[in-house]
């Protein structure tokens, strides 16, 4: 290693040496097998380690092999068109799926309904599919709310939180209450519950997702933790997070653990419907990582092209996981031309839809500053909601 | 009346056991909690009474231990989460200030979180760095949160339930200095509402106000002063926030000054904020300015400085000196 040089300088990027200093970031190893049940090309050509999860399939019957393609396709199309709404200035910011739609599909429909799911911000499709109205994350992302929905009546879809990887103990506390009211590993699948939460590449470095698996091995918690490897965070590769595939680490929690390949929404489905089912029957927690891809913006403030290749965003553009299941319906002849067309109109009527919506949507109350930052009485937040109002009277009168 | 004598480390246990027992949803969480009975032994004997389902050692990282309690409310859980030592509360702060305190307000009244965090807090026990300071204010600054401080046993018992009973999240900060002596505890008497403030003793002259280990030293100066025909009424805050200011007020209207007294350093603290607030709301009243007395704006010294960094009743009595000097 050199010596260091302290020698004043500009941090800017002309004069940035880390690289020599720390030795250059290795890929991440790409070693590790992935669960994948579709080939690339559309083919059922299930990997070796495929085989314990194939008899997963068997619950998905031709209406929901097609509900999958309709939902990525659907939801493809209305994120595209609430980043135009952001564009056009009906949004403050808008946050991207598109490439990570058969992870979400897949493991969207493999909860059932009892299940309760801890997102992170992305995961539009979980919510869709769990019956949350996408024009709740548009509220949101306009700045007309902090929350935006009930999960309790949105498939137990739990609120979005920015804070990097804190939903992850909120899950796992969740799921810890789940044990204790024997709600887990009662010996019904359809009855007993797990938890499933979502977070990201960058989110395994954070201290609150390793917390979480510490709590999830110890208490043995029935929930099951979906890592979304998109490759980056913001503009930071995965390699920067972790120098050992991420699904490795998951091991040394104590955590059962499954690499598959997000891109392929069979396998994506099946590895956490068995992940689910396992830890609802009180066989522990469970950790999965797919492996997938942002082909858009982190969110519409960003800009990808300054910290990324063409080339990787052709390559994994190559890899649409919304094509790839489009060829395996048709090889399998699940679907005809005239319904893929028909999924292609629901989907833009269902933009349509979100964009009048949106344009429609109101202003916000002012008793939204004040009326539940506690839940009981508090004479504080009480005398400033009335003063703001006296105020705001007092302006009516001068006029 | 049905009184008994206790510390108040076995009033708070013995309110956390009422508390356990009232509700079955209650569940006390932290670092040996259990077997050991948590390291000032305020859990002594609840894990073998209710068992480890109900009073919990956790792994030790307080952001779980918080976090986990969040998840925990969701699914209608009201956790008790101790930490160890005041300076330990730091690792949970992100859980505490940016999700805790804000959750309530981002499901706008569909959840509610009825988390009490317990804080043994505050200097005079000689201890290591870490272990005694007084980190209230930055969780009075964060809105979202209530925070009570008891100082006498009596209170312990009282508030503790209070606190869990509350829908929303309390950060209760225990005197550690305060864990030993005994006091009175009536069981019975219906207890003072958890956010106010008590006249611990009346007085004519000058107000001094302060919350947990500090009101005994208060309640010591105020019986130098009296030998020196000074008569001092004494505050004992009890609700760090909100604060209840009305008997502050009347107390001020009555003795016209006013010392706010706290361990924690005086910058940007509590007593900046009472003292703020006094002077928008009774600054007729006054005769004085509003002084500070606190702990020096540096980090908590080694033990054997502090009893000179820790306001002592001398302290006290020279800001009363002071202010009726004015
Ligand atoms: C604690 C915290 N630090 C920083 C940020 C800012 N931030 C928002 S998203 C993000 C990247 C997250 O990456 P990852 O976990 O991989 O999720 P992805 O966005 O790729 O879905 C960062 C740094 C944040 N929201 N929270
Ligand atoms: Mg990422």
């Amino acid at each position: 290693m050199p010596e260091p040089d302290f020698a004043p300088q500009r941090l800017g990027r002309a004069h940035d040496d880390t690289k020599d200093r720390m030795g250059t970031v290795p890929e991440t190893p790409d070693d590790a097998v992935s669960v994948q049940i579709i080939s690339p090309e559309g083919r059922y050509e299930p990997n070796a380690a495929a085989e314990e999860f194939l008899p997963y399939l068997e619950r998905v019957d031709e209406d929901l092999l097609r509900r999958f393609y309709r939902d990525m396709v659907v939801i493809r199309r209305a994120d595209a068109e609430a980043g135009h709404l952001q564009r056009q200035g009906q949004l403050a910011l808008w946050v991207p799926s598109h490439g990570q739609e058969a992870a979400q599909v897949g493991s969207g429909h493999a909860a059932r309904p009892q299940d309760s799911i801890f997102p992170a911000y992305r995961e539009h499709a979980v919510g869709m599919i769990r019956g949350l109205d996408l024009l709740d994350i548009i509220r949101m992302l306009r700045g007309l709310t902090h929350g935006g929905w009930v999960p309790e009546e949105v498939g137990n879809f739990h609120l979005y939180t920015l804070v990097i990887g804190s939903q992850t103990l909120h899950a796992t506390g969740y799921a810890m209450g789940i044990a204790l009211d024997g709600k887990s590993g009662t010996g019904s699948p359809e009855e007993a519950e797990a938890a499933l939460v979502y977070f990201g590449d960058g989110a395994t470095s954070q201290g609150d997702t390793n917390e979480a698996m510490i709590w999830a091995a110890s208490y043995q918690t029935p929930q099951v933790f979906f890592l979304q490897n998109n490759h980056w965070a913001i503009s930071v590769p995965v390699s920067r997070q972790s120098r050992t595939p991420l699904v490795d680490r998951a091991a040394g929690f104590g955590l059962r653990s499954t690499r598959v390949d997000g891109n392929d929404v069979l396998a994506s489905y099946a590895v956490t419907a068995k992940q689910l089912d396992d830890a609802r029957a009180g066989r522990g927690p469970g950790f999965i990582e797919a492996i997938t891809y942002r082909i858009g913006a982190h969110t519409t403030s960003d800009d990808p092209t300054r910290y990324r290749e063409a080339e990787e965003l052709a390559y994994w553009e190559a890899r649409d996981p919304i094509l790839r299941y489009r060829h395996h319906l048709e090889q399998r002849d699940l679907a005809d031309g005239d319904w893929f067309r028909s999924v292609d109109q629901e989907a833009m009527d269902l933009a349509a839809d979100l964009r009048r919506r949106t344009l429609a949507l109101g202003t916000v109350d002012v008793g939204l500053i004040f009326d539940n930052v506690y839940a009981e009485d508090h004479p504080v937040v009480r005398e400033q909601k009335q003063w703001l109002a006296a105020y705001e009277a007092g302006f009516g009168e001068a006029r | 009346m049905t009184a008994t004598t206790w510390t108040m480390a076995k009033a708070l246990n013995q309110g956390l056991a009422k508390a356990l027992e009232d509700d079955d949803r209650v569940l006390l969480m932290g670092e040996d909690i259990g077997a050991l009975g948590g390291v000032f032994r305020v859990t002594e004997g609840l894990a073998a009474r209710f068992g480890e389902n109900r009073v919990m050692d956790t792994p030790l990282a307080e952001s779980g231990i918080v976090g986990t309690a969040i998840g925990l409310a969701m699914r209608g859980y009201r956790s008790v989460c101790e930490i160890q030592f005041d300076g330990f509360i730091y690792p949970a702060f992100d859980q505490i200030t940016s999700q805790l305190a804000k959750l309530t307000a981002r499901h706008e009244g569909s959840a509610r979180f009825p988390i009490v965090i317990r804080v043994p807090y505050g200097g005079h026990i000689g201890a290591v760095e870490h272990h005694q300071e007084s980190p209230e204010a930055y969780f009075a600054h964060t809105p979202g949160l209530r925070l009570v401080s008891p100082s006498t046993p009596n209170d312990a018992y009282w508030m503790i339930q209070q606190a869990i009973a509350s829908d929303d999240p309390v950060m209760f900060f225990e005197p550690k200095s305060r864990y030993w002596p005994k006091g009175q505890v009536d069981l019975e008497a219906p207890a003072t509402p958890l956010h106010t403030t008590r006249v611990a003793r009346g007085g004519t002259d000058a107000t001094v106000i302060g919350h947990g280990a500090m009101v005994s030293v208060l309640l010591q100066a105020a019986e130098v002063a009296a030998t020196e025909g000074t008569s001092l009424e004494v505050l004992d805050l009890r609700s760090l926030s909100p604060i209840d200011y009305g008997p502050i007020l009347r107390s001020v209207e009555k003795t016209g000054r006013l010392i706010v007294a706290q361990e924690a350093p005086g910058f940007a603290s509590l007593g900046s904020e009472i003292a703020a607030t006094v002077a928008e709301r009774a600054f007729y009243a006054l005769q004085a300015p509003v002084l500070r007395v606190s702990g020096f704006d540096t980090p908590f010294p080694p033990a054997k400085l502090e009893s000179v960094y820790l306001p002592d009743a001398d302290r006290v009595l020279d800001a009363v000196d002071r202010a009726l000097d004015y």
